[in-house]
C-alpha cells in the first residue's frame, strides 16, 4: 500500500543520508549514572550466589556428573579384576577397596562410579523427554484456550490416572527386558503431565501481561509470540521442575531396578547395586548398600538444594 | 450522527472511517455492549482525541480497530471500518497481521509492563521492523538505533543493547513510540499514553508526539480522559459515554461551545483556580450498569435537562445538516414539530453563544 503522496520516513532519510535529525534530547538522562547493564540471567547468577546450601548442592551434582561422565574412563569397571575377600559375600573398605568389594570381590567404588553413568543418564533423559512434551503441551494449551486446551488437558488427565508404577513394572520387564533406554523412555512420557499442568498456568498468566498485547499490536504471529516472547519470561519454575523431575527419575531407576523390574541386573547402575547386594545384607555386608545408596541421597540432596537456589535466582523480586 | 452520506468505499481524505462499530461482550452475566454502534473518521494527518470517562469504551474501540480482542468473551465487531480503501473487519487473520505494525501502529498506556523483560529495547524493536520489512538483522538494528534517536534518546548506540528495566517510565514510553514508529505506519493509535507518567513526562511525551506526527506525517488518534490533553493536542474531539459518541466536533467547538449535557458536565467539573473555595461540581449518579444500559438516550438518568422524549428514543438519528451531538435538546425529537429546543432558543449554552443549526 505505497503512498505516492507521503513523505520519506525520517528514519530512512538519516540512514541513506547520515545526517541526524536535530532533536532535543529527553531531560532524564543529564541526571543518569552510568551502570554496566546487567541481562535477567545476570541479575538471576548474582541471587542463586547469595544461597550457600545451593552452592553446595551444585558442587554435588557437578561432581556427580563428572563421575558419570569421566569415571568410567578413569576407573572402569573390570568385571574379571577380582581382589581378595577375606569374610563371605565380601570384604570390608580397606586400603585396596576404599568402598569395599562384592561377593566376588570386585570394588565397590568402581561400582558406584560407573554406575553413575546410567543412572544420572537416566535422570537427565527423562527429564529432557518430559520437559520437552510437557513445555511444549502446556504453553500451547495455555496460550490458546479453549478447545485446545480442553484437549490436552484430557490429555494429560488420562495419563496422570494411568497407575505409574504399574505400568513402569510391566513395560520395562516384558516389553524392555530390562533396556535402561526403553526406562528412559517410559519415566519421561509418564512426567510431563506434572510440568505441562505447571507451564499452562504460567502461561495463562503470562497471556494477560502487557508485551504480550503490544507484541500482537506490532503483527508477530501466534507462535513467535508463544515460543520466544513468553516463554523465556516463564523459564523459572520450568528450570525448578526440571531438577526435580531428575532427582524423581534416579529415585524411581533405584526403586524398580531394586525389585528386580527395572534394569536388568547385569547393567550397573546404583540401583542394580542395590538388588545385588540385598541378599547380603543379612551378612552384615552393609558397605555394598551404603555406597551405592550414599551416592543417590548425595545426587537427590544436592539436586534438591540447586533446586532451590534456582527457584530463588529466577525470583525477579528477591534481591540480586 | 452521519451528516452527509459518506462514499460506499471510504472518502479518499479520510484516512479512517468507522461506520457503527459494535462490539458485544459475551460473559455469564449477560451481555456487554462495550461499543454500541459509532461513527467517527480521521481525516489524512490530523489528530482526533477519543474522550470519556473509565469505561465508556475508548479502549475497546482502539482494540476492535486494530482486531485484538479475545474472541471467546468478545465476538466479532460489526460495522464497517475503512482504512485507506479497505474494510478492516473484512480481513483475514493473516491480513490483518500484517496491517498491524506497519500501517496502524499502537501505543499503549502501561511502558512499565509493556515491554518485554527479557529481551533487549534494540532486540524488540527491531523484531518489529523484520516483522513487516524485508531486512537483514543489520539494517533493522539501524533503524532501531535511528528510531530511538528520532524520539530524543540520547545515546541510541548504548540505549539499544538495555533491557527495559534500565530504563525509566518517560523512557520506555519513548521506546514504545520509537517501536510504533519504526515501520512508518499511517496511522498511530495511542491509548492513553501519559496517564502513568508524571505531568513533565508528560508534556515532554506530547510534544514529542506533535514532532512527530509532522515529521512522519502521520495520523494520530489519541485516546485520554484528561480534557487537559486534548485541550493541547489534538484537532477533533469525540465524546463518548456508555459505548455510544455523544457529540464530537473540531476541538474549539466541543470543549468551548459544549452541546451535549454530558460534555458541559464533563467541563464543569474540572477544578480551576478561579473558583477556589466552591464546591466542586459533579455529575449526579453513576455510570450506568453495563448490562443494565438505560433505554433511549443512556445518560438520562443523569441528565440535568432531560424531558420526554429521552428516556423513550435513542437520539442517534441521521440528522442532516443538524449539529453533531446525540441530543434531544438538538434535535427534533420524533413525535414533535418544530426545531429541537436548544435549537429554536438560539440560546447561549453555559460557555459561549450557539452557532445556528446547518454546522456540521
Amino acid at each position: 500500500m505505497t503512498d505516492p503522496t507521503r513523505t520519506v520516513s525520517p528514519i530512512d532519510e538519516a540512514i541513506a543520508t547520515g545526517i541526524r535529525p536535530d532533536i532535543e534530547a529527553a531531560n532524564e538522562e543529564d541526571f543518569e549514572v552510568s551502570l554496566k547493564p546487567l541481562s535477567q540471567w545476570q541479575l538471576a547468577w548474582r541471587r542463586f550466589r547469595r544461597h550457600r546450601l545451593a552452592l553446595v548442592g551444585s558442587v554435588i551434582v557437578f561432581i556427580m556428573i563428572f563421575l558419570a561422565v569421566l569415571g568410567p574412563v578413569i576407573w572402569p569397571y573390570d568385571r574379571l579384576d577380582l581382589r581378595p575377600i577375606t569374610r563371605p559375600g565380601g570384604s570390608p573398605p580397606s586400603a585396596t577397596a576404599v568402598f569395599g568389594t562384592d561377593n566376588l570381590g570386585r570394588s565397590i567404588f568402581e561400582l558406584v562410579v560407573n554406575g553413575a553413568r546410567l543412572s544420572v543418564a537416566v535422570g537427565l533423559v527423562t527429564m529432557v523427554i518430559a520437559t520437552s512434551i510437557g513445555v511444549t503441551v502446556g504453553a500451547l494449551a495455555g496460550f490458546f484456550g479453549g478447545r485446545v486446551d480442553s484437549l490436552l488437558m484430557r490429555l494429560v488427565d488420562l495419563i496422570i490416572a494411568l497407575p505409574f508404577l504399574f505400568i513402569v513394572l510391566v513395560a520395562a520387564t516384558f516389553f524392555g527386558q530390562g533396556d535402561p533406554r526403553l526406562l528412559m523412555i517410559i519415566f519421561g512420557l509418564l512426567s510431563w503431565p506434572g510440568l505441562a499442568r505447571l507451564v499452562r498456568a504460567l502461561f495463562l498468566s503470562l497471556r494477560e501481561q502487557e508485551y504480550v498485547l503490544a507484541a500482537k499490536a506490532v503483527g508477530v504471529g501466534n507462535f513467535r509470540i508463544t515460543f520466544r516472547h513468553m516463554l523465556p519470561n516463564a523459564l523459572g519454575p520450568i528450570i525448578v521442575s526440571a531438577t526435580l523431575i531428575v532427582a524423581n527419575a534416579i529415585v524411581l531407576e533405584a526403586f524398580v531396578s531394586f525389585l528386580n523390574f527395572g534394569i536388568r541386573a547385569t547393567d550397573v547402575t546404583w540401583g542394580t547395586a542395590l538388588s545385588n547386594a540385598q541378599g547380603y545384607l543379612v551378612l552384615g555386608n552393609w558397605w555394598w548398600a551404603f555406597f551405592p545408596g550414599m551416592a543417590i541421597a548425595l545426587m537427590v540432596i544436592g539436586i534438591n538444594f540447586m533446586g532451590d537456589g534456582l527457584r530463588d535466582a529466577f525470583d525477579p523480586r528477591a534481591r540480586a | 450522527m452521519v451528516e452527509q452520506p459518506r462514499p460506499p468505499q471510504g472518502d479518499p481524505d479520510l484516512l479512517l472511517d468507522v461506520r457503527d462499530l459494535r462490539t458485544y461482550f459475551h460473559v455469564m452475566d449477560g451481555v456487554v455492549k462495550a461499543v454500541d454502534g459509532i461513527d467517527f473518521s480521521i481525516k489524512r494527518g490530523k489528530t482526533l482525541g477519543i474522550v470519556g470517562e473509565s469505561g465508556c469504551g475508548k479502549s475497546v474501540t482502539s482494540l476492535s480497530i486494530m482486531r485484538l480482542l479475545d474472541m471467546p468473551p468478545a465476538e466479532n465487531p460489526t460495522g464497517e471500518i475503512w482504512f485507506a480503501g479497505r474494510d478492516l473487519l473484512s480481513l483475514s487473520d493473516h491480513e490483518m497481521r500484517k496491517v498491524r505494525g506497519s500501517d496502524i501502529a499502537m501505543i499503549f498506556q502501561e511502558p512499565m509492563t509493556s515491554l518485554n523483560p527479557v529481551f533487549t529495547v534494540g532486540d524488540q524493536i527491531s523484531e518489529a521492523v523484520m516483522q513487516h520489512l524485508d531486512v537483514s538483522g543489520r539494517e533493522a538494528r539501524d533503524k532501531a538505533i535511528e528510531s530511538l534517536r528520532v524520539v530524543g534518546i540520547n545515546n541510541p548506540e548504548r540505549r539499544v543493547k538495555q533491557y527495559p528495566h534500565e530504563l525509566s517510565g518517560g523512557m520506555r514510553q519513548r521506546v514504545m513510540i520509537a517501536m510504533a514508529l519504526s515501520c512508518d505506519p499511517k496511522l498511530l493509535i495511542a491509548d492513553e499514553p501519559t496517564t502513568a507518567l508524571d505531568v513533565t513526562i508528560q508534556a515532554q511525551i506530547l510534544e514529542l508526539m506533535r514532532k512527530v506526527q509532522d515529521d512522519f506525517d502521520m495520523t494520530l488518534m489519541l485516546i485520554t480522559h484528561d480534557l487537559g490533553v486534548v485541550a493541547e493536542t489534538v484537532d477533533d474531539v469525540v465524546v463518548m459515554y456508555g459505548g455510544r459518541v455523544v457529540e464530537q466536533g473540531p476541538v474549539d467547538d466541543v470543549l468551548l461551545r459544549p452541546k451535549h449535557p454530558y460534555t458541559e458536565g464533563l467541563l464543569a467539573s474540572i477544578p480551576s483556580n478561579g473558583r477556589r473555595g466552591e464546591r466542586l461540581n459533579v455529575i449526579k449518579g453513576t455510570v450506568p450498569n453495563p448490562f443494565n444500559m438505560p433505554t433511549g438516550c443512556n445518560f438520562t438518568p443523569r441528565c440535568p435537562f432531560r424531558f420526554e422524549p429521552c428516556p423513550n428514543h435513542d437520539p442517534r438519528v441521521d440528522d442532516p445538516g443538524g449539529p453533531p451531538v446525540a441530543c434531544w435538546l438538538w434535535k427534533p425529537a420524533p413525535g414533535t414539530s418544530g426545531p429541537a429546543p436548544r435549537v429554536r432558543e438560539g440560546a447561549s449554552t453555559a460557555s459561549g453563544t450557539q452557532t445556528a443549526s446547518g454546522e456540521a
